[in-house]
């Protein structure tokens, strides 16, 4: 990299095009990993240094560049039933309530907000299928979105490397929902089937297919400053069914960031719209972003 | 504390696994190929043993038939921990009485639900 100066210049664009993008900060703390980001963007597009790529985006073909830097920027961390302990609240408490709350309906909608590279909403729809015989007759929907296009073409796919495949699951599930096709591993079409991806920033309109019934946003908010935050909570709840929930990661709470969300009783991480018993969490009007 | 038998030729493999493990509060033990490691189940059986498949002297799976066949050679839960990574090695390795597969490169997070759900954790 060159100057101080201009290492400060090329900085400031990235961050500039991160912030656009997705809603996130490029914080001092994150910088020093961002030539380990660029490293294999930087071979495939020609250039030797940073400020070299940086420049390449003012170019007339800068914008899949520039869509290519920011996805290359984002934590795409993400891995099978990932904090073993919610998807267990999941299975036995949560999708129950929801299920019981859905009888006369009989339709599940879902939405999971920054689902990276697909573990997460397929973990979901493996808890979903391995209760088939309960929701026999039932339409089930996930959407699944992310701001990263790299992240939903690998979801798409469902093709997993042995090291993504196994991590988060056991064994049994794995041979049982993935097919194993010259050392890759393919998922089970039935899995996939309930899930439609698409790539979306959290920060805009929710998606197709509300009210949901349960939206997951997990390890997403972390990234976000508090407004942007505040944004997302917005969305979410704009999206959800008055009854529906909201999980959140581990570590994520709205307690201190929006009014609009209140925890479940006895449901560790999740939270629904602010109720009368509880007038703190009551929705308010006109709660939104202080970001433009 | 619950003892964990790592069972692989590679030193460098024995020694990221017991790392892996002593940070999830596990004793370690080692054996370089399938006839130590028995021998060592012998003198005192561990809770759980990280299998590797192929190993010079004795193979895992070897191993894992002898062990079977042992006084208290059913109580330790058994995680083949290989490169051996298709479906047919996979099968064969349950089949012949493994409780989990860890395919080689994994991470602390596969080796910890591993454990997990073979109650070790
Ligand atoms: C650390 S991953 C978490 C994945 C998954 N939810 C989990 O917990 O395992 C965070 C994901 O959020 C996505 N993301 C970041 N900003 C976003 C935005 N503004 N809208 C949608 N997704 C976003 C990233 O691309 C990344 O895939």
């Amino acid at each position: 990299m060159g100057s101080a100066t201009e290492r400060d210049m090329t900085h400031e664009v990235l961050a500039q095009l991160l912030a656009e993008r997705t809603g996130q900060d490029l914080s001092p703390s994150r910088r020093w990993r961002v030539e380990t980001a660029l490293s294999a963007l930087l071979r495939e597009s020609d250039a030797t240094t940073i400020d070299e790529l940086v420049a390449k985006l003012t170019s007339p073909f800068g914008c899949p560049l520039s869509s290519r830097v920011a996805d290359a920027l984002l934590n795409n961390e993400t891995y099978f039933f990932r904090d073993q302990q919610v998807f267990d609240v999941l299975a036995k408490s949560a999708l129950p309530k929801l299920i019981a709350q859905r009888q006369d309906k009989r339709r599940l909608s879902i939405w999971c907000v920054g689902c990276s590279t697909g573990q997460e909403p397929l973990s979901l729809s493996m808890l979903l299928a391995e209760r088939a015989a309960m929701l026999d007759d039932w339409q089930i929907n996930i959407v699944a979105t992310d701001v990263s296009h790299r992240a939903i073409d690998v979801a798409r796919r469902g093709v997993y490397t042995p090291f993504e495949a196994q991590r988060g699951l056991g064994i049994e599930r794995m041979i049982r929902w993935f097919e194993e096709v010259d050392g890759r591993w393919k998922v089970s079409p039935r899995l996939l089937k309930p899930i439609r991806y698409q790539q979306h920033n959290a920060l805009h309109a929710p998606p197709m297919g509300s009210p949901f019934d349960l939206v997951l946003c997990r390890n997403v908010l972390l990234y976000f400053d508090k407004p942007t935050r505040q944004q997302v909570f917005s969305q979410i709840a704009a999206s959800l069914a008055d009854d529906g929930m909201l999980l959140l990661g581990a570590g994520e709470t709205p307690v201190g960031q929006t009014a609009r969300f209140a925890p479940v009783k006895d449901l560790t991480g999740f939270y629904c719209l602010g109720t009368p018993d509880m007038p703190e969490a009551r929705p308010r009007t006109a709660e939104v972003p202080a970001r433009g | 504390m619950k003892n964990c038998l790592i069972v692989d030729d590679s030193r460098v493999i024995r020694k990221v696994s017991r790392h892996l493990l002593e940070g999830m509060g596990f004793a370690v033990t080692e054996a370089a190929d399938g006839k130590d490691a028995l021998a060592q189940c012998t003198a005192q059986m561990p809770d759980v043993i990280l299998l590797d498949w192929n190993m010079p002297v004795m193979s895992g799976m070897e191993f894992l038939g002898h062990l079977r066949e042992q006084e208290g050679g059913d109580k330790p839960r058994v995680v083949f921990c290989t490169t051996e990574n298709d479906i047919e090695h996979i099968r064969a390795a349950i089949d012949a009485g493994a409780d989990e597969y860890v395919m080689k490169p994994f991470d602390r997070e596969t080796l910890h639900v591993k454990l997990q759900l073979v109650g070790m954790v």
